[in-house]
C-alpha cells in the first residue's frame, strides 16, 4: 500500500529501484488464479474470514455484520447476520451438538459492543446473546474435548454450549488477553502484554460440581508485547513478540525450547543501507502472524517472511522484504506454497524451494528472466544476500501476486477446491479462482443443464 | 425511359428500345404518355413521381353520421408529410369500404338493443390515381349518443409502395390490432362510464317524475286522471324502459370477453382493473339495483341531471371527439403505438424485409446473439415476442434458410422491379434459372413444406393485386367477416362484370373495374369461395368457378412464396397481361410454358365444368406442383422468378379470351401505376438513407460508430492489439484529456465489445475518478479522463497498479500498452487498407465477422467431447490438449485468436447457465501475460 501510494508515476521499474522488493513480472506462469469475483456486502473494513465447511465461509468486520458466503456459487448464502452495534473483534465457529440434531455450525462473534452472539449459520438466526462483559472480548477459543469455549478480554471466562458462564478468572490486565490457545492437560495459554499465563481448567468431578479455572504459571521471557501465539504440534507452541523474538515452548512443561531473534541481523541490513531508516522502524520486526507445518514455523516478521526450522532451530529461508508493508497474515498450502497478504494491498504466492547448488547458482535463471528490464541494480543486491543466507538451505521464491484490493488485505482463506478468498480494508472480499478449472467446471455444468433440458440429444 | 410496357407488344425483345422511340404509328388507343410525372421531377425514380405525399403516414378517419367520412388526424402530424394529398377524398375512399358485420340496435327477437363485439376488419386498398396504397383497419367505437351507439372509425397506413402494404400485411395487421385494441378498451371504459352517468340521470329523472306524479295524484282527487297525469305516467314508463335498456347495455359492455384484450399493450394494472370490473358484473349479474348501487358508490362525484323527455335532434349535438370517446390515457397510448408503427414501417420495403429476416435469424441464434447484437434490437425482439403471437409462424420460417440464401431474394426483387416493365427479361430469367433446380427440389423439398406453413402464408399473402386507375380495390379483409362481406359487396356492385372482366381477374388475381369498389380475395379457407360465388352469381357459375379455382391456385401460389417474391410475382402478372393482347405473343409464352417441367401444363388451363374439359384432380396436381415450387424457392433464389411467373403463363389461354377493351384498360392502369411504384420501391432507400425502420437513431449511431472505428483503424497502426484486447475481454482504457474525443473513440470501439447479456454493453464512456477493481469486472471499455492536476495522480496510480487487467490506449501520447497480438482474425476484421468507405458498411462487415466468430465460439462451447473426459481415467491434460487441437485445427485459430474464442465461450457458458438474468456476477478473467508499449 505504501509503495504504490508514495511511489507516484506509472513506471514500476522506477519504483522498484527504491526498495529491494522482489517483484514478479506480468507473466506469472505458475500463478493459477486467473479469475476473480468481487463480493461486496460490507460497509467497513473486513477483518475476519472463517471457513464453515467445504464451500462456505463467513466474513466479519468493523461494520458489525457477519456475512455468510458460498464460494461455489459466488454469492451470499443468505441475509447478513446483523446484531452487533460495533465492530466485531473475534469470530469463531464450533459445531453444536444439540439434542441429537445433526451437527450444525454455530458462529460465535465477539464485538466491541461488549456482547457475544451466537448464530446458526444454516438458518442465519441469532441463537443467543450474552452481554455481561466488562470489557471487549478480543479472543475466543473452543475446547472441543470439554465442550466449552473461552472468551478472553480483561478476564478469562469459560462458557458452555448454551452460553452459560461456567467460571471466570479475576481481572487480569487492562490491556487484556491478546491471544489464547489450547494446550494439553486441560490447559490454555493466554498472551497478556509481555507475559504468557498458563491456566488450567478444572472440569466438574464427583468432588465438586463446579467448573474452575486456575492460573498455573507465568512465563516472562519476552521483552515486548506478545503479538502472536500458535500451536505448532503436539510437542510445542510458539510465540512471537513486537521486537521480533520468536520463542518455541515445550507444550507440556512450558519450558523454552528455542529462542530466535535474528530477524534484524545487522549483516542482513548491510546490503540495503539506503533503506536503513525505513528498516529500523520497530514494527518492522514485529511478528504478526505464524503458520506452521511439521518441520517449519513460518513467521510474518514486519515486511518479511521467515522460515524457521524446528529441527535445525534456525531460519532456513527468508524474504526480508516480501511486501511493501507489514505482512498481516500468512498461510502454508499443501504444495510447499506459502501465501502472504499485507497492508500494501497485495497477496503474494511464494514457493519454498530447496537450494541445490548453493554457491554456483544462487537463483534460478528462469526466475530472473521474468523480471523484465531496468532492474539490474536491485538484482545485484539480491545474489549477495542469497549468498550470505546460503547457510539457509532453502529459498522463498515469488511465483505470483494477486492485485485487486485497493487497501490493506487483512486476511485470506484458502479453499482446496474453490480458490482463495481475501478480505480487505477496502470493504471488499475477492474470490480468486483458478480460471482453467472454473472453465472446466462451467462446461460440466453446461452439459448437465443441457441434459436436464433435454437439449443434448 | 420506358414507362409504357404496352409498347413491348409491338417490338422484338432485342431492339425494342429503339423501336419504341422510333415507332410513330401507334394506334391511337395504345398511345400513352411516356412518363406522366415528368413535370414533378426528371427522375422517374423520384419519390414524388407517383404519390402526392413524401412518405408513409397513418391516417385516422371517421365516418361521421353528421358530415360523412372525415379525416381526424395523421401521424406524423405534419402537413409536409402528406403534402397535397387529399385526405378528405382518401377518407371517403377508405371509409366506404367498411365490411364490419356489426349490427347494433334492436335485432329481431330481442327486446333490447344488443351490442355486438365485432372484430375489426382489415383491408388493403389502392388508388393508383393518388398513387396511394393503404392498409385500412376498421373499428367501431361505442358512443351512447351516436346512431346505433356506434361510431365507425378507421386507421389507415398509407404508402406509395403497394408491395410494402401487401407484404407487411401481417405485421401491419398485428400492430394496428394492438392500437385498435387499446382504443377499444379505452372506449369500453368510457362507454361504461357514460352509461353509468346516463343511468344516474335516468334514475334521478324517474324519482322526479315519480314525485310529480304523486303530487298530481294527490292534488287530483277526482278519481280519474288528467291528460297531464297520463303524459307524466307515459314519460315515467319510458324512463323506466330506458333504464332497463341502459342497464342491459351496461351489462353487455362489461361482459366483454376480456381474454381478447390480452396481448394488447395494456398495462397490467389496467388489465387487472378491467378484469375486476368484469368480475364485479358477473357477481352482480342480476340486472337490478345492486349493480347500480355499486356503481354509484364508486363514482360519487357525479350529480345527476334531469333528462328532458324529448331528446335533442342528432344534428344539433356535437359528437364526441375520439379522445373523449376513449379515455385520454388510452388515447395517448394509442397515439404512441401508432407513431411506433409509423417508425417501424418507415423506409423501403427491401429494408424492412431484410431487417425482418435479420431479426428472425437472430432470434434463431438465441444462444449467441447477445454477444454482439445491439441492445436496442434485442429489446425490440423481446417486445415483438410478447406482442405478436400471430407473427410467430410467419417469422419463424425464414430462419430455416441459411443467411446467404435469404438475402439473395432481396437483391432479386429489386432487379425484378427495375426490370418489371421489360417483361421479356423476366421470362428469360425464369426459364434459365427455373429449370435446373426444379426437379431435385421437387424431390427433396416437398416434405419440408407442411400444410401449416402453407396456411400461414395463405393468410398473409392472399391479397395480391394492383389497382386500376379509377377504382379502389379491396384485396383482403379479415377472415371472420370475409364470407359475408364478399357476397355483400359483390352483390351490391353495379359494375358491368362481364365474363371477360372476370376472366382477366382470374388471370391477374385482380379486379379491374371502373368507378367501382371490388373485393377480391378474402377468405382464408378456399373451400368456401366457390360456394360463395355460386350463391351470389348463379348465372355465372362457370366463369366464377373458373375464377374461384384459378384464384385458388393463385392463392396457393402466392401464399407459399416468401414475402420478398410476392411483389415480383405481381409484377410479372401485370406485365404479362397487357402483352397477351397479341395472340402470337401469347403462343410464344405458352411454348415457354411447355418447357417448364410442370405436370401436364395444358390440363391446368381447363375448367371443372368442362368449359375446357379437364379432370378435376388436375387442380390438386397443380397445387402440389406449386407446393414444390414454393419450397424450392425458399431455398434457392433463382427459383423465384420461375415460380412467380408461372401462374400467369398457365392462365394465358383464358387471357386470350379477354377482350381488347379490358386489356386496354388494364394496360393503361398498369402502365402508369406499376412502373413508378416499383421504381419508388427500389430507389427510395438510396435516396433516403435514414429510412431504416426500427430506431433510425440507432442506425445513425451504428453508422457513426462504424465510421469512427474505420478512422481508428486507419489512423493507429496498433489498432489490432487494441481490438484484440476488447475481443478477449481485457478491459481497454482509453485515456485522454478531451472528453469529446474520448467518447467518440469509445463509441467507435464499442462495436467490438462482447456483451455479458442482453443489457447495455459493458462500456463506460467517461470516468474521471480512479478506477477500482470492480470497474474492470463491470466494464470492458472505459473512457478515462486524464487531468493534469495532482489530484488525478491517484487515477494514474490505480491504473498502473491494475495494469495487468487493462490495456491502456493513451490518446494524448498516441500510445497503447497491451499484450501482443499475432493472430489472423483481427487483421481481417480491421484491415487498415480496407476498401470499405462507409461507416455503415464497415459496421456490417464487423457484424458479419463477429457473427462468424460467434459461431466458432458456439461450436467450441457446445462440443461435448471437447470438455468432458471420454472416460474416467482420462486426465485433464488430455482434455485440454484436445481443446487446443480443436481450436487450432478445426476452427483454424492462430495464436491469440484462441483466447478470443475461449473468452466468448466462457461468456456463452455463463449466459446459458444463468438461471435468472442479472443475478449472477460477471467474472473478471485475466491472464498473466506481458504487455508491450506500442507507439505510432
Amino acid at each position: 500500500m505504501l509503495r504504490w501510494l508514495i511511489g507516484g508515476g506509472r513506471e514500476p521499474p522506477g519504483l522498484a529501484e527504491k526498495s529491494p522488493l522482489q517483484t514478479v513480472g506480468e507473466e506469472q506462469t505458475q500463478n493459477p488464479y486467473t479469475e476473480l469475483i468481487v463480493l461486496k456486502a460490507h460497509h467497513d473494513i473486513v477483518r475476519f474470514l472463517v471457513q464453515l465447511d467445504h464451500y462456505r465461509f463467513a466474513s466479519a468486520g468493523d461494520d458489525g455484520i457477519v456475512v455468510v458466503w458460498n464460494a461455489q456459487v459466488r454469492e451470499k448464502d443468505f441475509w447478513d447476520l446483523s446484531g452487533h452495534t460495533q465492530k466485531i473483534t473475534a469470530i469463531i465457529t464450533f459445531p453444536s451438538l444439540k439434542s441429537g440434531e445433526e451437527k450444525n455450525q454455530v458462529i460465535l462473534t465477539a464485538s466491541a459492543d461488549r456482547t457475544i452472539q451466537a448464530w446458526d449459520c444454516d438458518t442465519g438466526r441469532q441463537i443467543q446473546r450474552v452481554s455481561c462483559f466488562q470489557s471487549t472480548v478480543k479472543c475466543l477459543t473452543v475446547l472441543q474435548r470439554l465442550d466449552v469455549w473461552l472468551s478472553g478480554g480483561n478476564d478469562l471466562c469459560v462458557w458452555n454450549q448454551e452460553l452459560d458462564l461456567l467460571c471466570k478468572t479475576g481481572h487480569l490486565s487492562d490491556t487484556g488477553i491478546s491471544a489464547l490457545i489450547e494446550i494439553p492437560k486441560n490447559c490454555v495459554v493466554a498472551a497478556i502484554g509481555k507475559e504468557l499465563i498458563i491456566f488450567r481448567l478444572v472440569a466438574p468431578t464427583e468432588g465438586s460440581l463446579e467448573w474452575d479455572i486456575l492460573e498455573v504459571k507465568r512465563l516472562l521471557d519476552h521483552q515486548d508485547n506478545i503479538l502472536s501465539l500458535v500451536n505448532v504440534n503436539d510437542l510445542s507452541f510458539v510465540t512471537g513478540s513486537h521486537v521480533g523474538e520468536l520463542i518455541v515452548w515445550d507444550i507440556l512443561d512450558w519450558t523454552m525450547q528455542a529462542y530466535e531473534r535474528n530477524f534484524w541481523d545487522p549483516s542482513l541490513q548491510l546490503d540495503t543501507q539506503q533503506e536503513i531508516k525505513l528498516y529500523q522502524k520497530p514494527n518492522d520486526i514485529s511478528i504478526h502472524h505464524f503458520t506452521c507445518d511439521e518441520e517449519n514455523v513460518f513467521a510474518a516478521v514486519g515486511r518479511g517472511l521467515y522460515v524457521y526450522n524446528l529441527q535445525m532451530k534456525r531460519v532456513i529461508a527468508c524474504q526480508k522484504t516480501a511486501h511493501d508493508s507489514n505482512v498481516l497474515h500468512i498461510a502454508k498450502l499443501p504444495n510447499r506454497q506459502l501465501i502472504s497478504c499485507s497492508e500494501d494491498g497485495s497477496v503474494r504466492i511464494w514457493e519454498l524451494r530447496e537450494k541445490q547448488q548453493l554457491a554456483a547458482e544462487p537463483v534460478p535463471t528462469g526466475f530472473f528472466n521474468m523480471w523484465g528490464f531496468g532492474r539490474a541494480n536491485k538484482q545485484a543486491s539480491q545474489p549477495v544476500k542469497k549468498q550470505q543466507e546460503n547457510a539457509n538451505s532453502c529459498s522463498l521464491e515469488l511465483i505470483g501476486d494477486l492485485i485487486g484490493h485497493s487497501s490493506s488485505v487483512e486476511m485470506f482463506l484458502y479453499f482446496e477446491d474453490h480458490g482463495l478468498v481475501t478480505c480487505s480494508a477496502d470493504h471488499l472480499i475477492i474470490l480468486w479462482k483458478n480460471g482453467e478449472q472454473e472453465s472446466g467446471l462451467r462446461s460440466l455444468k453446461l452439459f448437465q443443464k443441457l441434459e436436464e433440458n433435454g437439449d443434448l440429444y | 425511359m420506358i414507362s409504357a410496357p404496352d409498347v413491348v407488344a409491338f417490338t422484338k425483345e432485342d431492339e425494342y428500345e429503339e423501336e419504341t422511340y422510333n415507332e410513330p404509328a401507334l394506334p391511337e388507343e395504345y398511345s400513352v404518355p411516356l412518363f406522366p410525372f415528368t413535370s414533378q421531377g426528371a427522375n422517374p425514380w423520384s419519390k414524388l413521381s407517383g404519390a402526392k405525399f413524401s412518405r408513409d403516414f397513418i391516417l385516422i378517419s371517421e365516418f361521421s353520421e353528421q358530415v360523412g367520412p372525415q379525416p381526424l388526424l395523421t401521424i406524423p402530424n405534419d402537413t409536409k408529410v402528406f403534402g397535397t394529398f387529399d385526405l378528405n377524398y382518401f377518407s371517403l375512399r377508405i371509409m366506404s369500404v367498411d365490411y364490419q358485420a356489426s349490427f347494433v340496435g334492436h335485432p329481431p327477437g330481442s327486446a333490447y338493443p344488443k351490442l355486438n363485439f365485432v372484430e375489426d376488419s382489415k383491408v388493403v386498398l389502392g388508388d393508383s390515381k393518388e398513387g396511394a396504397f393503404a392498409y385500412v383497419h376498421h373499428l367501431t367505437l361505442y358512443d351512447l349518443e351516436a346512431r346505433g351507439f356506434v361510431r365507425p372509425f378507421c386507421m389507415a397506413y398509407i404508402s406509395a409502395d403497394q408491395h410494402k402494404i401487401m407484404q407487411q400485411f401481417q405485421e401491419l395487421s398485428a400492430e394496428f390490432s394492438k392500437a385498435s385494441e387499446c382504443l377499444k378498451t379505452g372506449n369500453r371504459k368510457a362507454f361504461a362510464g357514460e352509461l353509468e352517468k346516463k343511468l344516474k340521470d335516468l334514475d334521478y329523472t324517474r324519482t322526479v317524475l315519480h314525485t310529480e306524479t304523486e303530487i298530481q295524484k294527490k292534488a287530483n282527487d277526482k278519481g280519474f286522471y288528467s291528460s297531464q297525469a297520463i303524459e307524466k305516467a307515459n314519460e315515467l314508463a319510458s324512463v323506466e324502459k330506458s333504464i332497463i335498456e341502459h342497464q342491459d347495455l351496461l351489462k353487455q359492455i362489461r361482459s366483454y370477453p376480456y381474454r381478447k384484450s390480452k396481448g394488447s399493450d395494456l398495462s397490467a394494472g389496467e388489465a387487472e382493473h378491467t378484469q375486476d370490473q368484469a368480475g364485479q358484473t358477473s357477481t352482480t349479474s342480476n340486472p337490478d339495483e345492486s349493480a347500480d348501487t355499486e356503481v354509484y358508490t364508486c363514482r360519487p362525484t357525479y350529480t345527476p341531471k334531469l333528462i328532458k323527455a324529448k331528446s335533442t335532434k342528432c344534428f344539433d349535438k356535437k359528437l364526441k371527439t375520439l379522445e373523449e370517446l376513449c379515455d385520454t390515457e388510452y388515447f395517448t397510448q394509442t397515439l404512441a403505438q401508432l407513431s411506433h408503427i409509423e417508425h417501424m414501417f418507415r423506409g423501403d420495403l427491401c429494408y424492412l424485409l431484410t431487417s425482418q429476416i435479420d431479426r428472425a435469424l437472430l432470434k434463431q441464434q438465441h444462444i449467441t446473439n447477445f454477444l454482439f447484437e445491439d441492445f436496442v434490437e434485442v429489446v425490440d425482439r423481446m417486445v415483438e415476442k410478447q406482442g405478436s403471437a400471430l407473427l410467430e409462424p410467419g417469422q419463424d420460417r425464414p430462419p430455416s434458410r441459411s443467411l446467404e440464401e435469404c438475402l439473395i431474394p432481396k437483391v432479386l426483387i429489386s432487379v425484378g422491379s427495375y426490370k418489371s416493365s421489360v417483361e421479356s427479361v423476366v421470362i428469360k430469367m425464369e426459364q434459365e434459372l427455373g429449370n435446373e433446380e426444379y426437379k431435385e427440389a421437387e424431390v427433396t423439398e416437398v416434405s419440408s413444406f407442411d400444410l401449416q406453413e402453407n396456411l400461414d402464408y395463405l393468410d398473409m399473402d392472399m391479397k395480391g393485386s394492383i389497382s386500376s386507375g379509377e377504382s379502389i380495390e379491396v384485396l383482403g379483409t379479415e377472415k371472420s367477416t370475409s364470407v359475408l362481406s364478399k357476397s355483400d359487396s359483390q352483390a351490391s356492385l353495379t359494375v358491368p362484370l362481364s365474363p371477360q372482366v372476370v376472366r382477366s381477374k382470374a388471370v391477374s388475381q385482380r379486379t379491374i373495374s371502373e368507378d367501382s369498389i371490388e373485393v377480391l380475395s378474402t377468405c382464408p379457407s378456399e373451400a368456401l369461395i366457390p360456394d360463395d360465388f355460386k350463391a351470389s352469381y348463379p348465372s355465372a357459375i362457370n366463369e366464377e368457378e373458373t375464377c374461384a379455382d384459378d384464384s385458388e391456385g393463385a392463392i396457393h401460389f402466392q401464399a407459399s412464396i416468401s414475402p420478398p417474391d410476392l411483389g415480383e410475382a405481381e409484377e410479372g402478372n401485370l406485365e404479362n397481361t397487357p402483352s397477351h393482347t397479341d395472340s402470337s405473343c401469347c403462343i410464344g409464352k405458352e411454348s415457354d410454358n411447355l418447357l417448364m417441367p410442370l405436370p401436364t401444363p395444358p390440363h391446368k388451363l381447363s375448367d371443372n365444368d368442362g368449359v375446357v374439359s379437364i379432370p378435376p384432380q388436375s387442380y390438386r396436381q397443380k397445387d402440389q406442383g406449386f407446393h414444390v415450387d414454393f419450397a424450392v424457392e425458399n431455398v434457392s433464389p433463382s427459383q423465384d422468378n420461375s415460380s412467380e411467373s408461372f401462374p400467369a403463363y398457365e392462365l394465358d389461354p383464358s387471357c386470350l379470351l379477354a377482350s381488347r377493351d379490358v386489356s386496354k384498360t388494364s394496360l393503361d392502369n398498369y402502365s402508369d401505376s406499376t412502373s413508378y411504384v416499383s421504381s419508388v420501391a427500389s430507389t427510395s432507400s438510396e435516396r433516403t438513407p435514414s429510412v431504416h425502420p426500427p430506431g433510425s437513431s440507432s442506425e445513425r449511431h451504428k453508422k457513426r460508430a462504424g465510421q469512427n472505428a474505420l478512422k481508428f483503424i486507419r489512423q493507429y497502426p496498433f489498432a489490432h492489439p487494441a481490438i484484440y484486447s476488447l475481443l478477449s475481454g481485457r478491459t481497454l482504457v482509453v485515456l485522454g484529456e478531451d472528453e469529446a474525443i474520448v467518447r467518440k473513440l469509445v463509441t467507435a470501439l464499442s462495436i467490438f465489445v462482447p456483451n455479458y447479456g442482453c443489457y447495455a454493453k459493458p462500456v463506460k464512456h467517461w470516468v474521471s475518478s480512479p478506477l477500482h477493481i470492480t470497474d474492470f469486472q463491470k466494464w470492458k471499455l472505459i473512457g478515462l479522463q486524464r487531468v493534469a492536476s495532482p489530484a488525478s495522480a491517484g487515477t494514474l496510480q490505480a491504473l498502473s497498479r491494475y495494469s495487468r487487467y487493462t490495456s491502456i490506449l493513451d490518446l494524448d501520447n498516441k500510445t497503447l500498452r497491451c499484450p501482443m497480438y499475432r493472430g489472423t482474425l483481427v487483421p481481417r476484421l480491421a484491415d487498415h487498407r480496407t476498401q470499405i468507405k462507409r461507416g455503415s458498411t464497415y459496421y456490417m462487415h464487423v457484424q458479419s465477422m463477429l457473427t462468424q466468430l460467434c459461431s466458432k465460439a458456439f461450436l467450441y462451447t457446445f462440443c461435448h467431447h471437447l470438455h468432458l473426459p471420454a472416460h474416467n481415467r482420462e486426465t485433464q491434460e488430455l482434455v485440454a490438449s484436445r481443446q487446443v487441437s480443436f481450436l487450432k485445427l478445426n476452427l483454424g485459430l492462430v495464436n491469440e485468436d484462441v483466447k478470443v474464442v475461449q473468452y466468448l465461450a466462457e461468456l456463452l457458458k455463463l449466459r446459458y447457465m444463468q438461471e435468472s438474468p442479472g443475478t449472477s456476477h460477471p467474472v473478471l478473467r485475466f491472464d498473466y501475460v506481458p504487455s508491450f508499449l506500442y507507439k505510432i
